[in-house]
Formats: structure tokens, sequence, C-alpha cells
């Protein structure tokens, strides 16, 4: 249908005779737009994807700036010392910590939020305006922000915690390596919510309003047609979202980089923090694009999984 | 929605029940954001004394005072401002351009293009750090503003285009094709009849580029590392290590790096929102 659309649309500009109707359908075809994409694709290319084919030829490299003798192809070596570096194994784990509670809570609190939203309530423009606001903040300042909001001498979360009897007592959570991670993670979580909240409210708002009163008159409870209605509307964007924030804050150094800088003793050292500490604290830039290489690898091994999940579980 | 309000109203713990989560989220998104105001218009005696109180006691404006005109935090904020306006510009101008080409256009590639697109959004960024780091080495441009304005400009581009393109195909066509009709070209139709109404899509777009680019921090951090070249986030990260002791100057330096940010988002908001809604729900 889209190509007729082009040949109705070619024919227009037709000047009468043969060669003036091909030149203008290869005009609207493979000129004419190109002159809009090109400048684009050039950035697209030359920033991103000729550095991403330079990266990975970096993993079989040596590249280590402090020690530029020692330069040259070295094979799989770098990606064999992976296995050795138990280092990179913690980071892994981390990864995976750090990236599911972000999700989970995320994703609830975005849900909730988003349902919230979808309800009639007075002030309801200006409190939208106001929960949407964290999404708003520079995310190192979201990291310094919590950083102090942990911090025993000026930060109220240790002495609550203490209060609770949670803690013994209100010392700094940010230097406990049992429970640091949660510093970052929480941060993650305020900064997060609002982006799922509008996408998924997006959804919601998208569900004929007729189902429910069908469901009302029906007699279905409102948890019913929460799971037989909202659910199965919604498993679409959940999933597309769920996967492209999964992504997105695995990759995310930024919060942690602020907040512990990987430490105290690597318990919040994530992959792509140990990528930016190998390349700029240690210069070793071949290593670092192995392990970078080994997180695009997981990340596109975790995008194919759900994509087929979805494909096999949404029908819509 | 109508019906979700109607059976609330029948139950009245569901009514509390939504007041009560209203209020948590309310409470759980202003409660860091009033924090860091609060510490930095404490006065510094009291900082330590009265860590935990709700409201100081006394109220000061020295450490914004400080801060502004006894450091490089003016640079710093005239730095970012550079780059994020710079960004924000190329940005929107390439990729409304990018986007009016995916609304309007069937053309060879246009899949490949897209699934490229889609992947560079979900590479880690990480990957890509240690080849830029060397190409602008190389070419002799580490701490040069130019370069962060580029770098950024790429990572925004993809994004910045989705969101266009869900614009531009909230415009009919028929309009341009009524004036290309007429005897206009279509670049003449296109920026007399299709461009004023792309403003809310424009004006979106340059704001969400304008903050992304406000409080990019790794990228920064690595290509930047003269003092008077520093963008914001360096430019405080730095500043805290150095007055790491002073509290309320770094609380006061947080609420004004937040200025530029907030106002954006407040203007923008709306129109993000819609355009975030009217790609999504196609998505």
């Amino acid at each position: 249908m889209a190509g007729e659309a082009v040949i109705a649309r070619a024919q227009k500009n037709v000047v009468p005779g043969g060669t003036g109707a091909r030149r203008s359908l290869y005009w609207q075809y493979m000129v004419e737009p190109f002159l809009y994409l090109s400048p684009m694709i050039l950035l697209i290319c030359s920033v991103m994807l000729i550095p991403l084919i330079v990266g990975i030829s970096y993993s079989f490299q040596s590249i280590e700036l402090l020690n530029p003798f020692a330069t040259g192809w070295v094979g799989f070596d770098n990606y064999q010392k992976l296995w050795t570096d138990r280092k990179f194994w913690i980071a892994m784990e981390n990864t995976f910590f750090w990236t599911f509670w972000s999700i989970c809570f995320q994703f609830f609190l975005g849900l909730g939020l988003a349902m919230l939203l979808n309800t009639q309530f007075f002030g309801k423009k200006l409190f939208q305006a106001l929960v949407f606001l964290p999404w708003a903040v520079p995310t190192f300042l979201s990291a310094l922000t919590w950083a102090w909001l942990f911090n025993p001498v000026i930060g109220p979360i240790p002495h609550w915690l203490a209060a609770l009897g949670l803690l013994s007592e209100p010392y700094n959570i940010l230097g406990d390596p049992d429970l640091a991670i949660w510093g970052p993670i929480t941060a993650n979580i305020w900064f997060g919510v609002p982006f799922f909240a509008i996408t998924l409210l997006a959804a919601l708002q998208s569900i004929p309003g007729e189902l429910y009163e069908a469901a009302e008159i029906d007699g279905a409870s409102p948890w019913q047609s929460f799971t037989k209605i909202t659910l199965p509307f919604l498993a679409p964007m959940i999933a597309i979202t769920v996967m492209l924030r999964t992504i997105w804050i695995a990759n995310f150094a930024d919060l942690i980089f602020v907040m512990t800088g990987g430490g105290p003793a690597n318990s919040t050292q994530i992959l792509s923090t140990y990528i930016f500490t190998t390349a700029f604290r240690k210069l070793d830039f071949g290593y670092a694009s192995t392990v970078a290489v080994a997180l695009l690898i997981i990340l596109l091994a975790y995008a194919v999984i759900l994509l087929w999940i979805r494909k096999r579980l949404v029908k819509i | 929605m109508a019906t979700a309000a109607r059976i609330a109203q029948r139950h009245p713990a569901m009514t509390l029940g939504k007041y009560a989560a209203l209020a948590f989220y309310l409470g759980f998104a202003l409660f860091p954001l009033y924090w860091l105001a609060k510490i930095a218009v404490t006065p510094d005696t009291l900082i330590y004394s009265e860590g935990t109180r709700m409201v100081p006691s006394a109220i000061t404006f020295e450490n914004f005072a400080t801060v502004l005109f006894e450091t490089d935090f003016l640079a710093y904020f005239g730095n970012s401002l550079t780059v994020s306006l710079g960004t924000a510009l190329f940005t929107t101008l390439i990729a409304a351009g990018a986007g009016y080409a995916f609304s309007r256009f069937v053309f060879a590639g246009k899949r490949i293009i897209i699934a490229v697109m889609l992947i560079t959004q979900m590479f880690p960024l990480l990957m890509i750090i240690a080849p830029i780091y060397k190409i602008v080495a190389g070419l002799g441009l580490l701490n040069s503003l130019t370069s962060l304005i580029v770098v950024y400009t790429a990572f925004n581009i993809p994004f910045a285009t989705f969101l266009m393109q869900s614009f531009f195909d909230g415009i009919p066509k028929d309009l341009e094709e009524a004036a290309m009709m007429d005897g206009c070209t279509r670049f003449q139709a296109l920026r007399t009849v299709v461009f004023p109404l792309t403003l809310p899509g424009l004006g979106a777009t340059l704001g969400f580029v304008f903050t992304a680019a406000w409080s990019e921090l790794l990228f920064a951090l690595m290509l930047i590392s003269k003092n008077d070249a520093m963008t914001f986030p360096v430019g405080l990260l730095t500043f805290v290590s150095k007055f790491s002791v002073d509290w309320g100057q770094m609380m006061a330096a947080g609420v004004l790096a937040l200025v530029p940010s907030c106002l954006f988002f407040i203007f923008i908001q709306r129109y993000l929102v819609q355009g975030l809604t009217s790609g999504a729900v196609k998505g």
C-alpha cells in the first residue's frame, strides 16, 4: 500500500513523457529522502558505528597507555583474562543485582503511578508535573543528592533507619559493602519511575473504556478487571519498555560512579563502571573493550530471549 | 478514567488508599529536592547541629553568593549552556529532517536504517568510549566544547528522530500535498505549512536533548580535563571533592544546577508527554 502511495505521488509530479516519470520515481525513492537523512547517517556512522567497530577490534589488541610499547594484536588473550578475572565476575553479579532490583521497583512503582494518573482527582496536572520532576534532575545531581541523603552527618536516612531499628546506629550505608548497592538503586528508582509511568500511562489510555463498563455490569471486581483487562492490554508495552529499560539500566554507570565509585571493596562495581575505571584509571583500553564486548553480548542475548518470549506470549 | 473513578467512589477505603498513594508519590519525588534546598539555605554553623531537623531554624543565602561569585561556577555554567544549547539546536535540526523523511517517504534501505538506529540504543555507550577518546585525542580536540557537541549530537539523534517522526506522523499529509498541488516545492510547503504545526514537537525535542546534554557526565569527564573547559557535571564533581567539607556551598551549587533543566522541563513537560504518548501507543 505504501508503495502505491509513492507511485501515486510520483505520478502527480510527472512531466508528460516516460523518462520523466521514471526520474521522478527514482528521485522520490532513492534521492530525496536521503537529502533529509544524510546528516543523521553521517553522524551516526562516524561517531557511533565506526568507533563501535574500532572498539570491538580493540578487544583483540593490547592497548595500554601506561605501557605504550606493548601494543599489538593479541588474539583472544583479553578474553582468556576475563575467565580468571575475579573482579569481572563480581561486577557481572552486581550488574544483575543492580539491574533486577532497579527494574522491579521502577516498574511496580511506575505502574502504580500510571494507574493513579489514569483516574480523576483534584490538582492532577500539578501533581503530574511534580512527580515527574525527578526525571528532569540531571543524573549526576540525583546521584549527589542521594549520596547526601545517605550521609549520616547531613542526611536523614541513616537516622530514620536507626530509629526504625533497621540499623544499629546511624552510620554511612554507602560505606558498608553489604548495603552500599542499595544507595544507587534507591537513586535509580527515584529517577526512573516517571519514565515508566509515562509510557504505561500512554498504554493505559489506549484501553477502550467500554471494556471496563461491560466488566462492571457483569459484576467483575476491580481486581478481576485489572488482571483480565488491564494487564493483557499492557503486556506488549510492558515487554518493550522493560526490555529497553533493562538494557539502559545495565549500561547506566553515572549513579554508581558518582555515589560509590564502585566501592567499597568492589561491592557496587557493575560492568559499566568497571569498563570506565579500566579505561580511564588504568588506561587499559584493550581490556576495557573486552569487558564492553562481554556486556554487549549479554545484552544482545537478553534482548533476543525477551523478543522471542514476547512473540510466543503476546498475540497482539 | 470515569469507570475507575466510579469504582473508587463506591469504596471509601479505596478513596483513602488513593490519596495515601498520591501523598506517598509526591513525598518520594519531592523530598530529596527539598532536602537539597534546605541544606543550601541553612547557615553553616547550623548544618551539623540541625542535621536531621526538617525545617532549619534560620535561613541564609550566603552559600549561593559564595558559589556564584567566589568559585568557577559561572564558567562551568557557561560551558554547559554552550554545549547543551549547541547540542539541542544541531540535534533538533538534524532529527527534524530525518524524522520527516521517516514519516513521509518510502525509500530504499528504510528498514535497515531504522534497525541500525535501534541497535545504537542498545549497545553500551561505554563500548565506544575508548575509541572516541583516541579519535578525539588524535584530532587534537581534547578539552574542546565542539567535540562534546558533536558526540552528544550523535548520541541524541536516534531518540530525537523517533520523537520528531511521531510528531510529523500526527500532521496530515494532505496539508503539504495541497500546497504542492498549488505549485509550492516540497521545501516551500515544508517551511510555510508544516513547520508552524511542528513547533510543539520541535520544542519538546529541543528541551529533551537540552536536559540530556546538560546532565551528561562520563563523556565530559573523559574528554575534558582543563578547568576552563569543564561542563557543569564535571565541574561540580571536582568542586565537590575540592570542598568536601562545605556542605552548604555544595548544596547551593546543586540547587543552581537544577534551575535550567527544571525550567526547561516545566516548559516542555506537556509536549514531551504528548510526544512520548503518541509515539508509544503506536510502538
